[in-house]
């Protein structure tokens, strides 16, 4: 067997059995499934009788933006999930075996994608229900999806990072709510950012979640007429300037995940 | 006979923290090594470098001929490992972790199926083998992960304090299983903090503390190196010491050695108990009361106390000239004798 078979291999061994654990442990599938549909509720709810965004709904605008957060919060299950791995030792159990030493976080990584598709099904439905729709194609709406799944597959790898390197898997979601917090809200998610100051405006407007945002409204049609698209690149290129993200991401967490993982200690 | 593990001069440092200062090791094919030690001595540390999660500041290591470092991947094919705290998956069932580390060692799709049953069935899991292993008493969870570091029928196993928290009963049954598995010729470094456990499981035991090997024999060796059998008396009348060595002192192997304060006279002696009825009779004869008195051979826990536990407390402590009267006094001991084991 060559080296890419084996590790391929290893890599669907381990995605299998971080599945076997979404099946047995119900709590977490009320996670990724309950909390999804209550943002959308909240939100379109709650924030959509008070803001109003002309031209389009709140709560068209709104879908592609929760769409967003949820995966970018989602991802961060990666990182609780590695953490817990350490601590409870079965790390040393696959570092101790002959695998391939990058198996672990790609089976962990694509497995946590499983989590989010199972999110965003739930909610596009949950969304479909309070009055969302597609005015595009069924291509763009895949599109769409892709682009979103994939942005939360290179936040997936940072968090990777992060569960290798700090002692609980607590620390692992305190840490990320302090980064992703302000990420998922200093940005077009919620609320359009042309009334923003200075400069929380030009952070937002270069912030690739703002960005992955624009694209997703742009693929299902969400966009408004009267709103038009603020004047930077970031945001006239959307897509490309998401997959730029994706990208950067990946080239430069997955070395490092991969060389932490070799390091990673228990206790 | 070749070394199935040969350590030299392992060193590995956490910051200030010296978890091993220049450790040496080697274990001979087939056999059982048993790394005794205190918490912290650097037993885990040890079994972590061997196993290539750690790896050392300075020193070289090979397990079967395969470097830790260099040859690492190669090494892992060759070795099982169970550690400390039980690294089963316990959402997977007992089938499920078996079936999955066999994939992990590439044992391919069918015979990864059929190691995990026969290994159920081998360490009594058949039943609970389709259940989560979550729901798993202590002692189950041990056997699983004992289990799974057997899934590739490795030539060298590391067992790392298996039956640390097991009940008295889960640790028996452990070790039955443990000397079982020896029986087939397996090379198993084990770790423990339970003297009776090396001295029931390994063919040698090397004594560790301050991430050194302070001591090493087989139990028997390391015996020896404490003294020898002694019959211990404790007089009704303090006042009476005097008469009862001149009684006894034809009967000793050496001098006897006396504590008024505690009424104890000590005669090291030769020949077990033939000795000990001569001594009372002796005793009777000159009159002397005795309160209570007993033949004492030095068990692991003497060694283990004069090695460790003495060395951690004369820092503190100002060591007298009390000689090795066992456990009570083990805390007392004099440097001499501990110099003088470490040297060998």
């Amino acid at each position: 067997m060559s080296a890419m078979t084996e590790a391929a291999g290893d890599a669907f061994v381990i995605t299998k059995r971080n599945l076997i654990k979404i099946k047995r442990v119900p709590d977490l599938l009320v996670f990724t499934t309950l909390s999804p549909i209550m943002f959308v509720l909240l939100f379109a709810y709650v924030f959509g009788s008070a803001i109003n965004v002309p031209g389009v709904g709140y709560k068209e605008f709104l879908i592609a933006g929760i769409f967003v957060q949820t995966v970018v919060f989602g991802s961060t299950f990666t990182g609780y999930s590695l953490a817990e791995d350490l601590q409870k030792g079965i790390i040393d159990r696959f570092r101790s075996l002959p695998m391939a030493p990058s198996a672990v976080l790609y089976g962990r990584t694509l497995s946590d994608v499983v989590n989010n598709v199972i999110s965003l099904a739930v909610m596009a439905l949950t969304g479909l229900l309070v009055g969302w729709r597609i005015h595009t194609s069924f291509a763009g709406a895949v599109l769409g999806f892709v682009l979103i799944l994939l942005f939360a597959y290179a936040i997936s790898w940072v968090m990777a990072l992060v569960g290798l390197l700090v002692r609980t898997p607590e620390i692992v979601n305190n840490a990320a709510f302090i980064v992703i917090f302000p990420l998922t809200f200093i940005a077009n998610t919620f609320v359009p950012t042309n009334n923003f100051p200075e400069p929380l405006k030009t952070f937002a407007n270069w912030n690739p979640v703002s960005a992955v945002t624009q694209a997703a409204r742009e693929q299902f049609g969400n966009t408004s007429p009267l709103l038009p698209v603020p004047d930077v690149w970031a945001l006239q290129h959307a897509v490309a300037y998401s997959l730029i993200w994706v990208i950067l991401l990946l080239v430069v967490f997955i070395p490092l995940s991969i060389r932490q993982y070799g390091k990673a200690a228990s206790r | 006979m070749t070394n199935a593990i040969e350590a030299e001069g392992l060193i590995k440092k956490y910051g200030d923290v010296v978890a091993l200062d220049g450790l040496d090791l080697e274990v001979a094919e087939g056999t059982v090594m048993g790394l005794l030690g205190p918490n912290g001595a650097g037993k885990t540390t040890t079994v972590r470098i061997l196993t290539t999660l750690l790896v050392p500041d300075a020193g070289r290591a090979t397990v079967v001929g395969h470097d830790v470092v260099s040859d690492a991947r190669a090494l892992r094919r060759v070795i099982g490992l169970s550690g400390q705290n039980a690294a089963v998956d316990e959402h997977l069932t007992g089938f499920e972790n078996l079936d999955m580390v066999g994939r992990l060692y590439h044992l391919g799709r069918t015979r990864s199926r059929e190691r995990a049953h026969e290994l159920l069935e081998r360490f009594d899991l058949v039943e609970a083998g389709g259940r989560p292993a979550k729901g798993y008493s202590g002692g189950m969870r041990r056997r699983l992960d004992l289990a799974a570091a057997l899934v590739a029928e490795p030539p060298v196993l590391f067992l790392d304090e298996p039956t640390t928290g097991l009940d008295p009963r889960g640790r028996l049954g452990m070790w039955d299983v443990i000397a079982d598995l020896v029986r087939g010729g397996t090379t198993l470094l084990l770790t423990t903090q339970y003297l009776e456990e090396a001295d029931r499981l390994a063919d040698k035991i090397a004594v560790i503390d301050h991430g050194t090997v302070i001591a090493q024999g087989t139990a028997d060796e390391l015996k020896a190196q404490v003294g020898g059998e002694r019959i211990e008396f404790t007089l009704t009348d303090a006042g009476q010491i005097g008469a009862a060595c001149a009684a006894l002192a034809s009967l000793g192997s050496g001098a006897a050695r006396t504590d008024a304060s505690a009424r104890r006279v000590t005669l090291p002696v030769d020949g077990g108990a033939a000795v000990l009825v001569a001594a009372i009779r002796e005793l009777d004869a000159a009159g002397i009361a005795v309160q209570d008195v007993g033949l004492r051979r030095p068990t692991l826990d003497d060694v283990f106390l004069s090695l460790t536990g003495h060395a951690a407390e004369i820092e503190a402590e100002q060591a007298d000239d009390e000689p090795d009267t066992g456990q009570q006094d083990s805390s007392q001991q004099d440097s001499s004798q501990q110099k003088e084991v470490a040297s060998r």
